[in-house]
């Protein structure tokens, strides 16, 4: 069930176009000083990520990254822009130190590249392993046709357990150190 | 896609880079808090891409389609992307409370007030 000639030409396309807009994004970033044009920015970012989960397969990454990354940390980011103002002071900060430590890692990571194998390729390591059983026995074991909802809710289910646990460790931090500002005006 | 070879690799290694860049180079922690939600993306794609399968599809079984994408590694990054908001939102908690305290979220106006 190959889809037709004209949405594989676009889809072949997309792939191109968003990893390099996403580089251009990222980029546009650094040479942004209004904090409210960064986060802005930032949204638009995650929205074309979420695009290119489509693309690779990852649809239910795709929603995630969409409401997650394009809408809730946006919102919670130009809210914080809002109670701490939106200029950026540029030009402050130990430029040199960061590009060399920067060159140094991307040079390091651009290195370990060789050793990933081809990108598509079905005998990488990363597929030989649980992915086939999952595929296989979901259906059987789950009875549900997302093998990713399978997988998150029943086979890794103490991941979620654990991600659960994270939300609530940050939403106790959060409410922790607002908490205290109340208390140090009462006194 | 094929021809793509390591292309997706690549761009996630640059967006890495462009990430710890603004983490280390921004004076602003909000900035910071920016470089670090692309740092995030960028180790996210580096997962999405392995778990793709040349000619595959999204892994939803259906009758038809034989090839599927490898649904493990977007378990693994449903879950990070949610840790990833729970750390923004502490980390902008903390930088909300730090403007309350300094006046500042720049880091030089800060170091300058803790040697005063």
């Amino acid at each position: 069930m190959d889809p037709p000639k004209g949405k594989r030409l676009i889809v072949d396309f997309a792939v191109i176009l968003i990893p390099v807009l996403l580089v251009l994004t990222a980029a546009a970033l650094i040479w942004l000083h209004n904090l409210v044009a960064v986060v802005m920015l930032l949204g638009f970012y995650s929205l074309l990520m979420a695009g290119l989960w489509v693309i690779l397969d990852a649809v239910d990454v795709a929603f995630t990254e969409a409401a997650v990354g394009a809408g809730i940390t946006t919102v919670l980011m130009l809210a914080a822009v809002g109670l701490t103002g939106q200029g950026e002071r540029p030009g402050q900060g130990n430029v040199l130190v960061a590009l060399v430590v920067v060159a140094v890692t991307g040079g390091a990571l651009f290195y370990a590249l060789s050793d990933l194998p081809p990108f598509g390729a079905a005998d990488a390591p990363a597929h030989t392993h649980v992915a086939s059983r999952y595929l296989g026995q979901s259906m059987t074991e789950a009875g549900i046709p997302n093998v990713v909802t399978a997988v998150l809710a029943s086979y890794r289910g103490y991941d979620t357990l654990g991600e659960v646990t994270v939300i609530f460790a940050a939403g106790i931090s959060v409410l922790a150190l607002f908490s205290r500002r109340h208390g140090d005006r009462k006194n | 896609m094929t021809t793509l070879g390591v292309f997706n690799y690549w761009v996630a290694v640059v967006l890495t880079m462009i990430g710890l860049y603004l983490v280390m180079a921004s004076d602003n922690l909000v900035k910071k808090l920016v470089g670090l939600n692309i740092f995030q993306t960028a180790v996210f794609l580096i997962y999405i891409t392995i778990g793709k399968v040349e000619g595959g599809t999204a892994p939803i079984l259906k009758e038809g389609f034989d090839v599927y994408s490898n649904p493990l590694p977007h378990v693994l990054i449903l879950t990070a992307i949610v840790v990833a908001v729970a750390t923004t939102s502490v980390g902008l908690a903390l930088v909300t409370r730090i403007k309350e305290e300094y006046g500042s979220v720049e880091e030089a106006e800060m170091r300058k007030q803790d040697e005063e």
